[in-house]
């Protein structure tokens, strides 16, 4: 079955799988969990060098910028005017005008803070950045940031590196049903079949850091994550069957031995 | 001469250029962005931008994340 292409923003993707590049038990464990991801694009933050201490390798030394799209994020921020801030850096700092937006509103759950995130999203897009916000599962919320020019909508699965698997299937859905942009999954995938399952309900992508990073073994995770986000796209374009409260036998009921 | 670098107290002997301090930070201004007085530079104006005593300079780069 052939499968239309995975664009954002008029940029196509061969993966629609986002992968992160935090909290990996080394670089080296990291480059090989993204090349047996299969993904091409990875999301970075944002901060200060460290003046004191040159010693620490680059993350870019583990990063083929040829092979991948460096997405840079604004995590951490919590008021719109330090995303909208951290956004200009990063797009001087890097190579392109995108950034995934965040701005969050509380510690412990790394929630957004959507009016925020509305207000931030309309200055950079203002200022041509490619803005792809990460978003409460709140298809209200997500006609608001594709309204203010969003070139894809990122409501989360669960909380970031919570693992939890998509705690609202409905949203998800409904966010699809409205959205005229992508939507991409992020944050709150913990095993391959939580990414199956966003990609069934129709998720154009799914994004995580944790959930490969945090594995025992990222590197295998990665390859499984890809499988499962192929999976669940084929799934969802294959079509599922509807529920059914009781069985339908597969095999005839004609026939049988001995009545 | 003091400045504020990276919200830290950080001396200097002389203004110098962006391009000058980085070089003594041993930097590789390609990999970073620069806050100078709360203005994003441009990577081409870094030779040009002097860095004065009382200046605040944010430098930053990437880093892993999700």
């Amino acid at each position: 079955m052939t499968d239309t292409p995975f664009v954002l923003a008029g940029r196509t993707f061969a993966s629609r799988l986002i992968v992160g590049t935090g909290k990996y038990p080394s670089n080296a464990v990291m480059a090989e969990a993204h090349a047996a991801s299969g993904a091409d694009m990875v999301t970075v933050a944002v901060r200060r060098v460290n003046i004191s201490d040159r010693s620490k390798e680059s993350l870019l030394d583990y990063i083929d910028p040829n092979r991948m799209f460096i997405l840079p994020n604004t995590a951490g921020c919590y008021t719109a005017d330090e995303a909208v801030r951290t956004a200009r850096l990063a797009r001087e700092a890097g190579l392109s005008n995108w950034v995934k937006l965040e701005v969050i509103g509380d510690e412990r759950t790394l929630f957004p803070d959507n009016e925020a995130l509305v207000a931030a999203t309309k200055v950079l897009v203002k200022e041509g950045f490619i803005v792809l916000p990460y978003t409460s599962d709140d298809p209200i919320t997500c006609r608001k940031l594709e309204d203010a020019g969003a070139a894809a909508v990122m409501p989360l699965g669960a909380p970031i590196g919570s693992g939890l698997g998509i705690q609202n299937v409905n949203n998800i859905r409904i966010i699809r049903e409205f959205s005229r942009v992508p939507v991409i999954v992020d944050a709150g995938v913990g095993t391959a079949s939580d990414a199956s399952l966003a990609m069934e309900l129709g998720a154009d992508g799914v994004l995580m850091n944790t959930a490969i990073a945090g594995a025992q073994h990222p590197v295998a995770m990665a390859e499984a994550m890809k499988h499962a986000v192929i999976a669940g796209r084929l799934a969802h374009l294959a079509g599922r069957i509807p529920r059914k409260m009781y069985a339908t036998a597969s095999s005839p009921l004609e026939g049988l031995v001995g009545r | 001469m003091i400045i504020t670098l990276n919200g830290e107290r950080f001396e200097i002997d002389r203004p110098m250029t962006v391009t000058d301090l980085l070089a003594r930070l041993d930097i590789d201004p390609r990999r970073v962005a620069i806050e100078h007085n709360l203005a994003i530079l441009k990577r081409q104006k870094f030779p040009d931008v002097v860095v004065r005593e009382g200046d605040t300079v944010e430098i930053v780069n990437f880093v892993g994340g999700g």
